[in-house]
């Protein structure tokens, strides 16, 4: 079976853009599959506070 | 003077789109300085730094929008932080339908998706690469600043799935001809391309598209792959990836100098690669003994282009990279028509392989040069922002790029820098880099007329000529227009090239007998 990495330059891509939003942009002028997501920083950056959700979820 | 600030709680923006709300409030009469940006503490030192600070400031989290403005009067100030609002309202409009915010959402909403695009800061990347990579799904990590330690888990774990990570610090990619990040728009074909210099894997396609031939797959490793840390995981695989994928024939690497262990481990890899394989190493010194019979050596990303070109076009003759009878005429005009004082080049860079091989063919034309970005840390700048005789600088340096977008996207460092090059009196030349192509700035050359226009009438006032050399990064089909682009430059008097290495030679050329009666 080949490697998940091999299929990736054989199959159609489909892709998940998180961060800024033009790079999306540019994948669906290219008529690729693409869903954006809008990230922000998780628990609005406090760092103990997304090792604490991180370790109760 | 007055300055005043505003704080939008839970107002997460992207670098980019905060760079366009900076760019408009900038503009503004009476303005002297704006931040737009999110409030991390790296960037509300930045913050403190131009004199902005106080209890808001520093409660203020990394969700949290800042707006600061220094102007000439408080109502300027008040002003400009009112249009704030027609700012983000023009975003807004722009969204529709239902809004994702996390990547489990996503994935949720696209179970078949097979990659993964993180650009977001790089303290946050671990979390969503781990979670990416544990849904199966391969990435292209563009974001920076990612702690190394942490990229060799991402890339182990990966490998482990047989999953590819491009990146961190990953700014391009064509996979099966879809650009992903800074790509430009090349046709298919059957060369093939990995490397973790992004601007120079940019270059390469272009070059290959522009003689008329096409990529299969170009992918980006980020650029700590080859180090010795990492071991290059990433351009291992992708070198089974090309080798087992029919449409390549041949595969080039261009890089800069790998890791000394990484890099014999990479050739006994290539010893026993099926398919005849290109290596640009910048600036990595070889014994043809050790490239074995499969590896080519290409000293420039030209002579790469040539190799691979000829690999699958017999026909093809390997040209020497060289000047035409009529650019060596051209020099000699140009230099004709600098006054005694005019002897040095400023080389500003938006992409770093650039600033690299430049230094390279300078220095083997004996022409030292001191950088931000060194080949030798001797030649290493006291200050990157002061140059020093002949000095080139990587404007994308973390320095410059630090809470800010790409030199590729942004223009505003690098139109400063011209102006300061172009009233010392000591400079001759100066050269430039463009790059088009998906993601880049819509307008490159326009970004920077004016600045060109500046420095050039400077030094007239000063009795010279300032010498403008550019290399253009792009082909017919990205959406600048390569040829409007083109145009443009040589309407202003800059004297242009396609590639970097020509550029250079060129510059070689220009500071040849001004060098030598240094010497």
């Amino acid at each position: 079976m080949k490697d998940k990495d091999q299929e990736l330059l054989l199959e159609k891509l489909v892709v998940i853009n998180v961060g800024v939003s033009g790079f999306a942009d540019s994948l669906e002028q290219q008529e690729v599959e693409v869903i954006q997501v809008d990230w922000s920083p998780p628990a609005g950056g406090d760092e103990e506070m997304i090792d604490l959700l991180e370790k109760l979820l | 003077m007055a300055s005043g600030f505003v704080i939008r709680k839970n107002q997460y923006y992207d670098s980019v789109f905060l760079m366009g709300v900076n760019k408009r409030l900038s503009q503004a009469e009476g303005v002297l300085q704006t931040a737009v940006l999110m409030g991390s503490d790296k960037n509300k030192q930045l913050l403190v730094d131009i004199g902005i600070g106080g209890d808001e400031i520093t409660k203020a989290n990394p969700n949290d929008l800042i707006v600061a403005v220094i102007g000439e009067s408080a109502q300027v100030v008040e002003s400009v932080l009112r249009e704030l609002d027609h700012a983000l309202h023009a975003f807004e409009e722009n969204l529709s339908g239902p809004r994702i915010h996390s990547l489990e959402d996503a994935i949720a909403e696209k179970p078949h998706a097979n990659l993964a695009v993180l650009s977001i800061p790089g303290e946050y990347v671990l979390r969503e690469a781990r979670k990416a990579l544990e849904d199966g799904l391969n990435l292209f990590i563009f974001s920076s600043n990612v702690p190394i330690e942490g990229e060799l888990e991402l890339k182990e774990l990966a490998a482990e799935k047989g999953l590819l990570v491009m990146g961190p610090d990953c700014g391009t990619s064509i996979l099966g001809g879809t650009g992903i990040g800074f790509a430009n728009v090349v046709n298919r074909g059957s060369i093939g391309a990995i490397g973790p210099s992004g601007t120079g894997l940019q270059e390469f396609t272009c070059q290959i598209h522009n003689a008329g031939y096409g990529i299969s797959h170009a992918i980006g490793t980020g650029s700590h792959d080859l180090s010795d840390e990492i071991g290059g995981i990433t351009t291992l695989q992708a070198l089974e990836a090309l080798e087992a994928n029919a449409q390549t024939k041949v595969i080039t690497i261009i890089a800069k100098p790998p890791g000394v262990a990484t890099l014999a481990l990479l050739l006994e890899r290539i010893k026993g690669c099926s398919k005849p394989v290109v290596g640009c190493f910048l600036g990595a010194r070889m014994e043809t003994a050790e490239w074995g019979d499969t590896l080519a050596w290409a000293p420039t990303i030209d002579h790469a282009v040539l190799s691979a070109i000829q690999h699958v076009d017999e026909k093809q003759e390997l040209a020497k990279l060289t000047l035409t009878n009529q650019e060596r005429d051209l020099a000699t005009n140009a230099r004709a028509s600098w006054t005694p004082e005019q002897r040095y080049v400023r080389g500003l860079f938006a992409g770093g392989t650039f600033c690299y091989q430049s230094q390279l063919i300078l220095t083997e034309a004996s022409i030292m040069t001191h950088s931000n970005a060194p080949l030798d840390p001797k030649n290493s700048l006291a200050h990157p922002d002061k140059s020093l005789e002949h000095t080139l600088i990587d404007m994308g340096d973390e320095t410059y790029t630090f809470g800010k977008p790409h030199p590729m996207i942004d223009s505003t460092m690098r139109s400063k820098r011209i102006l300061s090059e172009g009233r010392d009196p000591s400079v001759a030349v100066l050269l430039l880099d463009f790059i088009l192509g998906y993601n880049a700035s819509m307008d490159p050359v326009g970004d920077l007329l004016d600045a060109i226009f500046e420095a050039k009438q400077m030094k007239q006032q000063q009795g010279g000529e300032l010498t403008v050399v550019a290399s253009i990064c792009g082909t017919d089909k990205d959406p600048q227009e390569l040829d409007l682009q083109e145009k443009l430059l040589r309407e202003a008097g800059v004297i242009v090239f396609h590639s970097n290495a020509k550029a250079s030679l060129f510059c070689c050329e220009l500071l040849k007998p001004v060098q030598e009666s240094v010497s």
